[in-house]
């Protein structure tokens, strides 16, 4: 199915600024009717530095309504729109046109792989929240507080600057091919978000989050295939950290 | 379905979540409901720091605070909100560091502070560094921390829950209505006390850093109410948005160092304030931007906008301190704040205004002292009035905490104190939300939502914008009153239940036209210029008459129809008092 020619620029029209042809491949399906998902391709405009969600946005407002996606702040912050364009996990807010299509090329989107598709490219969050929540995702210090902040370092500050950047998207997560087969590996989101917390100084639960980072769903699962650190539209370093989970975890200490 | 918790949140932003938490050690049971999932709220886009006298690096105090709050204002702030505000708001910060928040460091290991606009040490003398700060990243990690709090204390979350009614009788709230995105039911939640936190309305603009989201939802139904909005008609556009997309540029990138520049190359902004020159305050960089552009000297494909400089600045500052707004330039424009200037336009950023409230964050319900039982708000959804005329930056992750962290406990304390009260039977208390449905569901008019969206954006923009007038924005009440008529014949053309997010934007544009005909009509009726307020027929503040808030109530007796009272102005802090000044940098 082709819908008509339309229109997805944000920007203002300008005759400087040459509008592309598009193709945007979408993946659909709505379990109120549908057995299975299905393609459906829309034919834009649209100029090469529009954003992708751009261009899906325009599809909803003015083509196909009940396309249904999640998508909130439009600048790579929120995290609500993580989906697989052309084949990748990234924000659709975060992608430029020319990032992934020349004029006359396609656009395909999908949604994000390993969580149970609600509709569209909306995908029922909850599990990936539950790892999160599994992790003791919250800084743990019961000795009392100073009158003031607690002192700590530049160079200590600067080790949570990575995985305290986190944003909890699920492009790592959702790359990850253990994850696509074992649904019960806490994935690289939720191990970045147990870094955050191992390697801050300030925090008094190291062992504990040792203890659950060394169990069968934890960091030993991860084989390294880097496809995390690729999808990570904040550029987190996500094997990486990994890495330094599993070397805390096999000496015992952050 | 039907739920019932003492304490019920709505947004669960910095306002929502500090005051979830809050409510929680104050003994009762709590759940917050936020339309989105907590960790996507707007808050996370804040960069540039939060605001207290820690005189970390360099001699501060909470009376400069104050000071600089008020006059910031335009001496519309209530001294009394800013008074609490600045004092508060240093152990609130201190606070967030105990709970974990990765502040960015001094070489001695305390919170980072850095300049920020309007912020000054010794009443006005000089720039202070006064924002701590977490890289430029300050909303997302106090976001992240205050929902790590609420995973540890176990609180309730309703997530993707939008709240279509509010149930208020004989001037007592007794809970809401939410409709479940997931399942488009509708549930009923009795409360003790309500808290409204969901934020802003930015979207009435069309170029602004507002999420998506942000369509002003609680404002409106509490004006639908015949309840008032308290200064509405002063609305901060952000002097740094990314040009054409209106993406936020903190003004920490000016107080770290960075140059506004023309097309000439030119620090204009030393001819607007020469003292604190590109640190001045938000609305007089806006207008001083607006200004260079009008005059022919801006920059860009357009010349509608002008650039910020930071290539004088480190690498090592730039691609550290700064390294969010470095992502976004090279993003977002294939720009590098290292070596290329970055072209920048005012973007509509945050609403002063909102619902009004006491200190406790208690709602009212007119401008001489009446309350709704129960009912409280924080947050850019409330009007405390910490701002006034003009919010200083870093002061609304502040007003967040502080404001938030009160409305907590005092909600709190007034659950603990109060039986539930009485209910309407489940059909009465959501055929208000029902009718609105059924009205979008069945309609049989053809009007497009997003169209009528986009014109009401372009010309919010075009009439309500940085400079006003009066012919214009009488021009624009009828446009939106045109738009409002349309409004009425959008039909949702998608039938399902489940994850209906048509039917969900096409409320959402009601909630904005409301929001932009009380702002209209509040500007329209304010004939002078004040702070953020900038008429071009009517160029001077005028104290003798207009230092006084505008209280803008929907007349339920007949439609369109806006109907404006006032509310003074506290002139007094409890022990500091500010008295009103030609406000110069």
């Amino acid at each position: 199915m082709t819908q008509t020619h339309a229109q997805a620029s944000s920007a203002p029209v300008s005759a400087s600024v040459p509008m592309l042809q598009l193709k945007v491949k979408v993946l659909r399906f709505d379990p109120e009717k549908d057995k299975k998902a299905y393609w459906t391709t829309y034919d834009v405009e649209a100029q090469a530095g529009d954003r992708v969600l751009d261009v899906i946005n325009h599809i909803k407002w003015y083509l196909e309504p009940s396309l249904t996606f999640r998508r909130s702040c439009m600048h790579g912050i929120c995290g609500s729109d993580a989906m697989l364009i052309n084949g990748r996990n990234r924000l659709a807010c975060k992608t430029l046109v020319r990032d992934v299509a020349k004029s006359g090329g396609t656009i395909t989107v999908e949604p994000i792989r390993g969580l149970k598709v609600e509709k569209d490219l909306l995908v029922d969050m909850e599990p990936f929240f539950d790892s999160y929540k599994a992790i003791m995702p919250y800084f743990i210090n019961e000795s009392p507080a100073p009158a003031a902040e607690r002192i700590q370092s530049e160079e200590e500050a600067e080790r949570m600057a990575h995985s305290s950047n986190c944003i909890l998207c699920a492009c790592c997560t959702t790359s990850c091919p253990i994850f696509w087969v074992n649904g019960s590996y806490l994935g690289p989101a939720a191990i970045v978000q147990a870094h955050r917390f191992i390697f801050d100084t300030r925090d008094e639960a190291t062992q504990q989050r040792l203890g659950i980072m060394n169990q069968n769903t934890g960091v030993w699962r991860c084989r390294t295939a880097y496809n995390c650190t690729e999808a990570c539209p904040r550029d987190i370093p996500i094997t990486q950290l990994i890495e330094e989970v599993k070397r805390a975890v096999m000496y015992g200490q952050a | 379905m039907h739920h019932r918790y003492d304490v019920l949140v709505v947004g669960a932003g910095g306002a929502g979540l500090m005051a979830a938490l809050y409510a929680a050690k104050g003994d009762v049971s709590v759940a917050c409901i936020s339309k989105l999932y907590p960790t996507r709220s707007h808050t996370g886009a804040a960069q540039g720091g939060i605001g207290a006298a820690l005189g970390n690096v360099q001699e501060d105090h909470w009376e400069w605070h104050m000071f600089d709050t008020v006059k910031g204002g335009d001496y519309l702030t209530d001294q009394d909100a800013a008074e609490v505000f600045a004092k508060d708001i240093i152990d609130a910060v201190y606070e967030l560091e105990h709970m974990g928040l990765p502040f960015s460091r001094t070489p001695e290991g305390k919170i980072a502070q850095r300049k920020f606009g309007g912020h000054t040490r010794d009443f006005g003398k000089a720039a202070v560094e006064r924002s701590c700060y977490a890289k430029d990243r300050t909303g997302h990690m106090i976001l992240q921390t205050l929902y790590q709090q609420n995973v540890k204390a176990g609180t309730t979350f309703f997530n993707e829950f939008h709240v279509t009614d509010l149930l208020i009788e004989d001037g007592r709230c007794q809970g809401l209505v939410a409709y479940e995105l997931s399942t488009g039911e509708l549930h009923t939640f009795h409360a003790k006390a309500v808290i409204l936190a969901a934020g802003g309305y930015g979207r009435v603009f069309k170029i602004t850093s507002n999420a998506l989201t942000l369509t002003g939802d609680l404002m409106s139904i509490y004006y639908r109410k015949g309840l008032p909005l308290e200064d509405m008609e002063f609305y901060q556009f952000h002097p740094t948005g990314l040009a054409k997309l209106g993406i936020l540029v903190t003004e920490g990138i000016r107080g770290e160092g960075g140059i506004l520049r023309n097309d000439s190359g030119e620090r204009f902004m030393e001819r607007y304030a020469p003292t604190i020159k590109d640190l001045a305050p938000r609305d007089i960089v806006s207008r001083s931007i607006i200004t260079e552009i009008r005059e022919g000297r801006g920059v860009g494909r357009d010349k509608d906008a002008v650039n910020i400089d930071l290539t004088h600045l480190p690498r090592e500052v730039i691609e550290g301190k700064l390294a969010e707004i470095t992502d976004l330039a090279r993003t977002y424009l294939g720009m590098d704040p290292v070596k290329d200037l970055v072209p920048i336009q005012p973007t509509a950023h945050y609403a002063m205004g909102g619902i009004p409230t006491n200190l406790d964050g208690l709602c009212l319900s007119d401008g001489s002292g009446g309350t709704v039982e129960g009912l409280y708000a924080a947050g850019e959804q409330a009007c405390v009035s910490l701002h006034g005329a003009n919010r200083l930056g870093t002061n609304s992750l502040g007003d967040l905490v502080v404001f938030g962290r009160r409305a907590g406990i005092a909600a709190a304390k007034y659950a603990r104190q109060v039986e539930y009260p009485d209910m309407p039977e489940t059909g009465d208390a959501q055929r208000e939300s029902v009718d609105l449905f059924e009205r979008l569901r069945n309609g049989s008019g053809k009007e497009n939502a997003a169209a009528i969206r986009k014109e009401l954006q372009e010309s919010m923009m075009n009439n309500v914008g940085i400079f006003r007038n009066g012919k214009d924005m009488a021009a624009q009440v009828d446009i939106i009153k045109e738009l409002k008529a349309r409004y009425q014949g959008v039909t949702v053309s998608d039938p399902s239940r489940r994850y209906n997010s048509e039917l969900i934007e096409a409320m959402e544009l009601g909630f904005m036209l409301d929001c932009a005909e009380a702002m209209t009509a509040s500007a329209l009726n304010r004939t002078e210029s004040r702070g953020a307020h900038d008429r071009e027929d009517f160029t001077e503040r005028n104290d003798a008459e207009w230092l006084k808030h505008t209280m803008a109530y929907k007349n339920l007796n007949k439609a369109d129809d806006v109907i404006i009272g006032y509310k003074p102005v506290a002139l007094k802090g409890f022990t500091r008092a500010f008295e009103p000044k030609p406000r110069v940098y």
